[in-house]
């Protein structure tokens, strides 16, 4: 079983489970980690998941849409590393991928 | 008699947010959450979408896995009704009888689906849209053959149910007694634009049409007859004509209450060591001219449940947050920002043909809302304007040439 590596605002590292299937934003929830909010439950509505990705895992995440580029326009702590972790379907491929919790807006 | 330092009523969004934003600030004390419901908090929204539509499993919609609770050292007091409250001995009384002693206590309660006042009301088949056990009931009598469906109420619970079931292939009426839809949340721009939506996925939508009864066979319902006399044949019944805030104990014990119960910036109710947020709580916000509202939202809700937990942590931090909502029928995803109540113009921003367009209000010349269909830019630019109170001629925000956020420097 692979793992997701998620570091918290305090900069305290989780190694959680990866279930393929499951989107980044659900594993970070369901590990009892309740700094993300994910206001509107993972429909791409808000802003509230928002993480930074280690840039070596960019090429194999799913390509950003047009909505959550512009939704992820509403944080100040926006970069180039940022992305909504409910947009994020895990899979096997994404074994060991490590993301940071962004500021809260 | 038992006692935590914090008793929390209520396991929506609200009363979820409470226990996690005391311990996030750092709260030790004990804490207490009550529930009418069976199960640990979930999320409402998904329930009549994903839910229904069975592409997310329950373990899915939870705002917290069911440990993270105990975990926390939150204690979930589940099908537990509270009846009285006793401000000066700081006691709640519970349906089962038992008391329950509280420090603080963060009124959570939300409301209760308004039910029919008219002949055959508590039939069989006749359903809110509120908890899971609602939606598995509706999902039960689909299984079981249920096609029909009368959905009766034509403000967001309705239209998302009617859109949900259309989605399934039942054949949905949706009845409303004002002359449009969204009537008392939106403009009219919008209300057209949803109607034929609707129309166009095969709903019959009526406006200005008033049920008379419902009808059964004894047990379960069978028709809806409206005023003019036509029956309409039916398997199921969804009704969606609003909340009453859930606070007759906090009324009993002689909290000021308006339109639900009345709460300062800090949540704080008129009854020392009460707290109040969410859908019952009747706030100023500076949204509505710091007239005194309540608003239903995932956002309200979380928010307010995070400058409570605050207050009582010591770091005051005022209910000061920009409102948002989103309802999301078909392909269609609607946001909306700011409040639009009290609107004196509206300007529409691109055209409702092409399915991407945004309602934009105003009142005394100021921006205080928008609404935004498939108009994601419009959303998370036009807050701005809203947050600003931005001043701004109306043709300079129907062009669609310009990026909303180039207006903030325009502002008056």
């Amino acid at each position: 079983m692979g793992e997701v590596i998620v570091t918290t605002r305090e900069g305290e590292e989780h190694r959680l489970e990866l279930h393929p299937g499951w989107t980044l934003m659900e594993t970070i929830r369901d590990a009892g980690i309740d700094e993300l909010l994910a206001l509107c439950g993972g429909c791409c509505s808000c802003a509230t998941c928002h993480v930074h990705v280690d840039p070596a895992f960019a090429e194999r995440l799913p390509p950003m849409g047009e909505d959550e580029d512009d939704l992820l326009d509403s944080s100040e702590d926006r970069d180039t590393d940022s992305r909504l972790s409910c947009q994020i379907e895990l899979n096997d491929n994404l074994d060991g991928l490590s993301v940071r919790i962004a500021e809260e807006d | 008699m038992q006692t935590f330092d914090i008793v929390i009523v209520g396991s929506g969004h609200g009363g979820a947010q409470a226990a996690i934003a005391l311990r996030q600030n750092g709260f030790e004390g004990s804490i207490a959450m009550i529930s009418r419901d069976s199960l640990p908090p979930y999320e409402r929204p998904p329930l009549s979408k994903e839910y229904l539509a069975r592409d997310k499993t329950f373990e899915r919609i939870m705002i917290r896995p069911a440990e993270f609770w105990a975990n926390k050292q939150v204690e979930l007091l589940l099908e537990t009704e509270v009846v009285a409250l006793d401000p000066t001995e700081q006691r709640l009384t519970l349906g089962n009888g038992n008391t329950l002693g509280y420090g603080d206590l963060i009124w959570s309660a939300g409301g209760s689906p308004r039910r029919l006042t008219c002949a055959g009301a508590e039939l069989a088949g006749v359903h809110a849209v509120r908890d899971k056990a609602d939606i598995d009931r509706i999902m039960t009598e689909l299984d079981a053959g249920a096609n029909r469906v009368a959905v009766i109420g034509g403000g967001y619970i309705g239209l998302e149910a009617a859109a949900g079931l259309t989605k399934l292939g039942c054949k949905v009426t949706l009845l409303e007694a004002l002359d449009r839809v969204l009537a008392r949340v939106a403009g009219e721009d919008l209300s057209r634009f949803f109607e034929a939506e609707h129309r166009a996925h095969g709903v019959d939508l009526r406006l200005d049409t008033m049920v008379d009864c419902v009808e059964g066979d004894g047990h379960k319902v069978r028709a809806v007859k409206l005023a003019g006399g036509e029956i309409l044949p039916c398997d199921m019944v969804i009704v969606g004509i609003g909340i009453t805030p859930s606070v007759e104990p906090l009324m009993q014990a002689g909290a000021r209450i308006s339109n639900g119960v009345e709460v300062d910036e800090y949540c704080r109710t008129s009854l020392p060591h009460v707290y109040a947020i969410g859908d019952c709580a009747a706030h100023r916000n500076i949204y509505a001219d710091h007239d005194r509202v309540r608003l239903e939202s995932v956002q309200n809700a979380t928010d307010m449940a995070t400058s409570c937990a605050k207050a009582i942590c010591g770091t005051e931090a005022p209910y000061r947050a920009t409102p948002w909502f989103w309802s999301n029928q078909y392909d269609l995803k609607l946001q909306t920002v700011g409040l639009s109540r009290g609107y004196d113009t509206t300007v529409l921003r691109g055209d409702p043909a092409t399915r991407s367009f945004s309602v934009i209000y105003l009142r005394d010349g100021k921006v205080i809302a928008l609404d935004c269909v498939n108009a994601m830019k419009d959303y998370v630019q036009g807050r701005k304007l809203v947050e600003k109170s931005a001043c701004l001629p109306t043709d300079r925000l129907a062009d669609t040439s310009a990026p909303l956020k180039t207006l903030l420097t325009e502002t008056a």
